[in-house]
């Protein structure tokens, strides 16, 4: 196989023919997240024929589409259930869930807490724009306080929804959030959330110039990625600061999404833990000891 | 040098923006979209970083050291960062 | 590893050939004979049952059951697991089947197999969980939005829930489509004395998976292996078709045409056609004392079984009562009815609703004869004296 080196051979490689281009709207930065995949499972070295991409409705969930392989696009929010199906029904398979904020934290909210929980071996990337961009820019459960969307005209008076903690306090094997404006973290993120057994999470904060950055006077392509840059911090200096820095840089980190990698276990995952019940119910013993200690193991 | 997908581009100027060099410009020519994709300035100091490339929101933009030897850099993809 | 049905482990998870059985292990028995390997459920009376068995056996015949958060999500994951390649089966009741009816439609829209059995009980809404009906008919035919031909059975025995679970399968393979069980809470908790079939009185059909060479596959349009089927061969996922499935509309690749007429049309029409152009083969009804009978039932599922009681009490003083059991409810067996309405004088339809089936008998009877229903809600079945009324026997 020849080896890719450039994003001329990645499309080659990756991209499902008479697809392309995107529906994705000028600055969006979907088509970013794709990339980053693809580097990633090119540096992975998976084997498309075993890799399923699921998917719900919305913007992130046209991106199956576009890879050349098998692809899934469900039903509003249930992109997780589908994929534990699939997974189910033959364990050799890869599976990668793109899914979006309000698809994900939204109406599949219980989807994803069950397979976080279950530890379902799966990836789940969420692209979070902060509003609900296919239908034309309605509230997002995302959304930060007093932004404005179509059905938040007075600004957002709920406060936001923080996948990757939820993530995070269920257990799940990786959690990680990133956004979109630069490349390497993330694909490196990817690239370790797709090789985890069990549920592993990457979150990517990604900007909707059309109906997010717009409405809220976040200004052109340019700025509203600039405001990425100058809104996040890395959740390892986050802490510190929380933690040790004075009252002046706490007050000017406390508004900022932490970024990095918030979770990185090794637990066992949904189907290792059956293999298991199943070895154990053919073996004669059918029962275990019921266990009173919580979930999370660190 | 870099090679666009002319027709894939649809003009967000992300790659013009962020190049850390400064080395890109829109070019001259539209494509059908009636956008103008970018284009290396005449006089520029490309060192082939390929954020131009790993950024581009359309998968337009292959960015090669010279035209003889395409695929003699390595894939730059030894990133850092992140708890580990 | 991806399943293997392996009769000898069934058949040792089974047990003994003649069982006394509960109406909802039927169920259970049947998709495992069927080969049945994935069971998404969550609980819901008078359905649990049915999960319940799936938990202790599926493990043991190298299935997998999972139960997932709400109904939802179960039959989401039993589409999924058709698609990795998997039998694949849940079962529920009323307000988890209105759950399951946004889904219900993706399977369609997709031309996915899979058996979704309903132990109808009373509604709407929480209604009565312990006691049976059957108001879900209609649901099951027009429940989810959009242009569909549903595929529904209706057992009136035990053994008629095992079987018609195996021909269920059967079907949902054959046509890419999902089927429905429509058993009720009176015969899901009805005890039978039921009788495994032999391995070789088992007739099993399994989807017709893409074989063709990868470049000539086209995934949504008529078969390309089985001359003259509408229905198209199964990629499955993983064997390197890289098949796009999307509910929205698709044209024959797979990829989205929403903006399309003639795709939409072409597509639904194929999902349609496939199922109405077998619809004379489909029939499956039982027939009792119809050659001489002026009056008849048309009844299906449990109302079957006070109507034949009412029939024979009937016949007893000389009126002259046929009776006719659908077992398969959806396709409707139209011309079947419409014969009947023009040799009879009066259909009458007895429902544990206030009259859904009754509506097709109408429409089929076209005028030719007088149809009534006769409906009985509450958790109750007829009682054959109260048939015996609309025959005008004391």
């Amino acid at each position: 196989m020849v080896e890719v080196k450039t994003a001329d051979q990645l499309n080659k490689k990756f991209l499902r023919d008479g697809m392309w281009p995107t529906i994705f709207c000028n600055g969006c930065g979907h088509g970013v997240v794709l990339e980053y995949t693809l580097w990633a499972l090119e540096e992975l070295g998976w084997d498309m024929d075993k890799t399923v991409f699921a998917s719900g409705i919305g913007c992130s969930s046209r991106m199956p589409g576009y890879i050349n392989a098998d692809g899934l696009h469900t039903t509003h929010g249930r992109a997780i259930a589908f994929a534990t199906g699939i997974k189910a029904a033959n364990p050799d398979l890869n599976l990668i869930i793109f899914t979006g904020d309000g698809d994900c934290a939204g109406i599949g909210g219980n989807h994803f807490i069950h397979a976080a929980r279950r530890n379902m071996d799966m990836t789940v990337i969420m692209i979070n724009n902060f509003i609900y961009g296919m239908t034309g820019g309605q509230l997002a459960p995302t959304a930060p306080l007093g932004s404005i969307a179509t059905t938040a005209p007075y600004g957002n008076i709920e406060p936001p929804f923080d996948i990757c903690n939820l993530a995070k306090a269920l257990g799940a094997n990786y959690v990680a959030r990133w956004t979109v404006t630069h490349p390497y973290q993330p694909i490196k993120s990817v690239k370790d959330a797709l090789s985890k057994k069990g549920f592993s999470l990457v979150e990517f904060l990604a900007p909707c110039p059309t109906a997010f950055g717009r409405r809220n006077k976040l200004g052109d392509i340019k700025k509203h990625w600039e405001w990425y840059d100058n809104n996040t911090i890395l959740i390892e200096d986050y802490e510190r600061i929380m933690n040790y820095g004075t009252e002046k840089e706490k007050e000017e980190v406390k508004d900022m999404f932490p970024i990095g990698v918030f979770q990185d276990l090794n637990n066992p995952g949904f189907f290792e833990r059956y293999e298991k019940l199943v070895d154990r119910v053919m073996g004669g013993s059918p029962k275990t000891p019921v266990k009173a200690k919580a979930v999370v193991q660190k | 040098m870099i090679e666009v997908n002319e027709d894939w581009c649809k003009g967000c100027r992300i790659c013009i923006e962020r190049c850390p060099v400064n080395a890109l410009e829109e070019s001259d020519k539209m494509n059908k979209r009636g956008v103008r994709p970018p284009r290396l300035k005449k006089v520029n100091e490309c060192n082939y970083c390929r954020l131009c490339e790993l950024l581009c929101p359309d998968l337009a933009i292959t960015v090669f050291t010279d035209d003889k030897k395409k695929e003699s850099r390595k894939t730059l993809l030894r990133p850092v960062g992140g708890r580990k | 590893m991806v399943y293997k049905r392996d009769p000898k482990k069934i058949r040792e998870v089974l047990g003994n050939k003649v069982q006394f059985l509960l109406g909802d292990m039927a169920c259970v028995y049947g998709g495992l004979l069927a080969g049945v390997s994935f069971f998404g459920g969550y609980p819901i009376t008078p359905a649990s049952e049915v999960a319940e068995g799936m938990a202790r056996m599926l493990p043991r015949v190298g299935g997998t059951y999972i139960q997932m958060e709400d109904e939802i999500g179960s039959i989401a994951a039993v589409i999924g697991a058709a698609w990795g390649g998997a039998k694949s089966m849940t079962a529920t009741s009323g307000p988890g089947f209105s759950l399951m009816m946004e889904n219900y439609g993706f399977a369609v829209m997709t031309e996915t197999p899979c058996v979704i059995v309903n132990v109808q009980r009373t509604g709407p809404s929480t209604g009565q969980p312990t006691l049976g009906a059957q108001g879900d008919m209609m649901q099951a035919r027009y429940g989810t939005h959009g242009d569909l031909e549903a595929l529904a059975f209706a057992p009136s025995t035990v053994q008629e829930c095992l079987d018609l679970t195996i021909e269920a399968f059967n079907l949902s393979e054959k046509y890419r489509n999902p089927v429905c069980v429509m058993t009720d809470g009176e015969m899901g908790h009805l005890r039978e004395r039921i009788v495994i079939p032999d391995e070789k009185d088992l007739k099993l059909i399994n989807r017709v998976e893409a074989t063709i060479s990868k470049n000539k596959y086209i995934p949504f349009t008529n078969s390309q292996t089985v001359k003259g089927s509408k229905v198209p061969d199964f990629p499955t996922f993983g064997i390197g078709y890289h098949t796009y499935v999307t509910g929205l509309t698709h044209n024959e690749k797979g990829f989205p045409a929403t903006d399309k007429q003639k795709d939409h049309e072409r597509l639904v029409k194929r999902i349609t056609e496939k199922i109405t152009d077998d619809a004379d083969k489909l029939v499956k009804v039982e027939k009792f004392n119809l050659d001489d009978a002026d009056t008849v039932f048309v009844t299906y599922g449990a109302s079957a079984r006070p109507a034949e009681t009412a029939m024979e009490i009937a016949r007893s003083k000389g009126k002259k009562v046929g009776l006719l059991t659908l077992k398969i409810v959806w396709p409707f067996p139209e011309k079947i009815v419409a014969k009947l309405a023009k040799q009879v004088d009066k259909i009458i339809v007895p429902e544990m609703n206030l009259g859904q089936i009754y509506h097709p008998v109408r429409e089929a009877a076209c005028g030719n004869c007088e149809v009534e229903v006769a409906p009985k809600i509450g958790g109750e079945m007829h009682l054959p004296v109260e048939l015996l009324k609309y025959l005008g026997v004391k």
